[in-house]
């Protein structure tokens, strides 16, 4: 099997005393999309965070595309990560935020083609053509001079992902993407990211409550509880043949709240 | 020498300390005129506050109208119209300290009307309605209903006015009220040596601020607030 | 002298007061954000300057600021052998804008601070350094929220340059209390010398409304 592009090594992470990550093995192939399902506090979201460097380690390595993250040889030692060494490794990630996260103050062409220029260097033209491409593609074009404001939450989160894509990332992070969206509003970014998913060579990470649609598009599913993966494997096992007890008692709770 | 205390103009220290104990008496005119002048702001804000909320337009407005123009007219001009322009116009003389602590109640009290009215306001409106709805009498409902819950919200504010009055004092220099500054200028004028009395205002201000700040902060800890949203 | 022969020289002195407003406000909004994105500085020595210069022209009294400008200041340079002597007009304006740049350094760090957490992990996430993320993400959206503070600290400054007719500046205040001691007709002086004072007030606050309604237009777009 090739390298993981993204490998978490033994990772543990604290928030004070409260343990959210303990001895985390994680590991994500090339193109691969894994979903991340499970109760809330059980760090899903963490290790999203922790790959996109917005939350520190405190024990482990986490590696993307064979590079350490938060750590970098110096003279031959393993140590702390520097801001420059973050800032290198950053690009290579995406976020896309629960609550959109889009800049209000910029209208939705120019929350895409900021960063490109800004931080890319990219010109302006390139970069308009580019945040252009991706508005096309998520089915916004019409609103590129609109600005966040005035845009429904399906809509705002579209942009969010097309934001992300914007920097050309490897490895695109989805941060429960649609659970702050009304739930009628929650099929087109649905269907933006099973097109992203299905058309595109990209490595997808998700958090997400939405299950029919984790069974659709998932390579891999890993349920979480504590800190740790408690069973993994494809979505066909996980859903309909869990093996863990804790992983039955979740999915039922989750797929059947009226029982 | 001021206040019966004479300098020692020997040394720099010698000068520092031996000004220190007529500053302080000085001080004690500063702390006066702060605190007379912040109950009269309270209590013509107050008035003021009342009257512009009054239906009738011919009191309303006169109201608003005085509340703006105090808050935007400098204190300086106040106090000049206070100590020449009323005795000219009314016969009556009036002291120096009456002047000052008057021009600062008028320069303070349209902050003061002005945060009464904020503080009614961001009480919400279901408080009314649910007061009404439960059949409580107007003069109930403000007292045990409303104000609980504007006071909180008013006392940090007004605590921050207070502060500000006292920092404004030193304008009464210009009406010869002995404050910190006039005596000073008194020490500065006499020995030449500014440096010395005015730095130490200026230290002395600096601690006189921290407590009463401390002073306010700690009221507003203590008032009973309970369950009130505050944001 | 007739009533109407006080507003020439009056109107002289009121145009005084507009340029040490003007400039005073200036420069005390330049004051007001270098050292209110100071304190907000990971550089302690920077974060100790900031809170240094906010507390002290916060927690005294600008009167006492400007005769320490005006007649301590040159003492100070005695004894170390050089001029530190300045003209009336620079102690003014400066004592103005030292005092209006405290209290505006904390309107803009409350303003920054209340900029969503979430803005700037947005930032993070999409690379911006640290100084991008301050003056594209987190400074625009800062702005609307400082403009109500501002406009009543200018209006408050436009108020106390009155000040500077104590220390020899020929100001709107400084030519009335002349008038007045020529022509001992103090209720007309004085009466005249609000009511310029009080307009010019108005003026300004709308003016002020105006430009926040400007800077503040993309958070109107929208209504949702």
């Amino acid at each position: 099997m090739s390298n993981p592009i993204v490998k978490f090594d033994n990772v543990t992470k604290r928030f004070g005393d409260f343990v959210v990550l303990e001895g985390l093995d994680f590991e994500v192939q090339q193109n691969e999309i894994v979903t991340i399902i499970g109760p809330s506090g059980s760090g899903k979201s963490t290790v999203l965070r922790v790959l996109m460097t917005l939350e520190p380690i405190q024990e482990g390595i986490v590696y993307v595309d064979g590079d350490m993250l938060w750590h970098e040889e110096r003279n031959g030692k393993t140590v702390p990560a520097s801001e420059n060494h973050l800032r290198q490794m950053r690009n290579r990630m995406g976020m896309v935020f629960q609550q959109f996260n889009l800049f209000p103050h910029m209208s939705v062409r120019r929350n895409l083609t900021e960063a490109p220029v800004q931080v890319l260097g990219l010109s302006q033209q390139e970069a308009r053509k580019r945040a252009d491409e991706l508005l096309e593609m998520v089915g916004l074009a019409d609103q590129a001079d609109k600005f966040p404001g005035q845009l429904s939450g399906g809509q705002q989160q579209r942009v969010g992902i097309a934001r992300a894509l914007a920097m050309r990332p490897k490895v695109m992070l989805f941060d429960e993407p649609t659970s702050a969206l009304d739930p009628e509003l929650v099929g087109d970014v649905l269907n933006v990211i099973r097109e992203l998913a299905n058309e595109h060579d990209l490595t997808m990470l998700l958090v997400t409550h939405e299950m029919q649609f984790a069974r659709q598009i998932s390579d891999r599913v890993c349920f979480f509880d504590r800190g740790r993966i408690r069973e993994e494997g494809p979505p066909e096992e996980i859903f309909s043949n869990p093996k863990q007890d804790r992983t039955k008692e979740f999915l039922h709770a989750v797929l059947h709240p009226d029982e | 020498m001021l206040y019966g205390i004479h300098w020692d103009t020997s040394s720099n220290l010698a000068f520092t300390l031996s000004i220190i104990p007529i500053l302080l008496e000085a001080m004690i005119v500063t702390l006066e005129a702060t605190v007379i002048g912040f109950l009269l702001a309270m209590v013509i804000g107050l008035i003021l506050a009342a009257l512009k909320g009054v239906p009738t337009r011919i009191v309303s407005w006169p109201a608003t109208f005085i509340i703006e123009f105090l808050r935007d007219t400098p204190l300086l001009i106040q106090l000049f119209f206070v100590f020449y322009v009323l005795p000219q116009v009314t016969g009556i003389l009036i002291p120096a300290f009456v002047a000052g602590v008057t021009a600062l109640g008028l320069q303070y009290s349209a902050y003061c009307a002005e945060v009464y009215r904020a503080g009614l306001e961001a009480v919400p409106k279901g408080q009314r309605e649910a007061a009404r709805a439960l059949s409580f009498s107007p003069s109930y409902t403000f007292t045990r209903i409303i104000l609980p819950q504007a006071v909180p919200r008013v006392v940090p504010a007004l605590g921050n006015y207070l502060v500000s009055i006292m920092k404004d004092v030193p304008v009464l220099n210009v009406v010869t009220v002995l404050e910190m500054l006039t005596a000073a200028r008194i020490i500065g004028d006499r020995t030449f040596n500014y440096l010395i009395p005015l730095s130490l205002v200026g230290a002395l201000y600096l601690i006189l601020t921290l407590v009463a700040s401390f002073m306010v902060r700690y009221v507003d800890m203590r008032l009973p607030k309970r369950g009130i949203p505050l944001k | 002298m007739e009533w109407h022969q006080y507003l020439y020289p009056m109107l002289k002195g009121a145009w005084v007061t507009v340029e040490l407003t003007f400039f005073s406000t200036i420069l005390g909004g330049i004051f007001s954000f270098a050292f209110g994105i100071g304190k907000l500085s990971h550089n302690w020595i920077s974060k100790a300057i900031s809170i240094g210069y906010i507390e002290i022209f916060r927690g005294t009294s600008l009167l006492v600021q400007m005769f320490w400008l005006f007649y301590a200041l040159p003492l100070v340079g005695q004894q170390i052998g050089i001029n530190t002597s300045i003209p009336p007009i620079i102690a003014g304006v400066l004592a103005l804008s030292l005092n209006i740049g405290a209290y505006g350094a904390e309107v803009v760090r409350g303003a920054i601070q209340a900029v969503p957490k979430e803005q700037y992990e947005a930032a993070k996430a999409l690379n911006f350094t640290a100084r991008q993320t301050m003056w594209r993400i987190a400074l625009p959206q800062a702005l609307p929220e400082m403009m109500p503070p501002f406009g009543n600290l200018a209006i408050q400054n436009l108020k106390d340059t009155a000040l500077v007719s104590l220390i020899t500046i020929a100001d709107l205040a400084f030519i009335a209390e002349r008038l007045r001691n020529i022509t001992q007709d103090s209720p007309t002086v004085y009466t005249i010398a609000l009511f310029i004072y009080f307009g010019m007030a108005l003026v300004l606050a709308a003016g002020l409304k105006w430009l926040s309604r400007h800077l503040g237009n993309w958070r109107s777009a929208g209504g949702r």
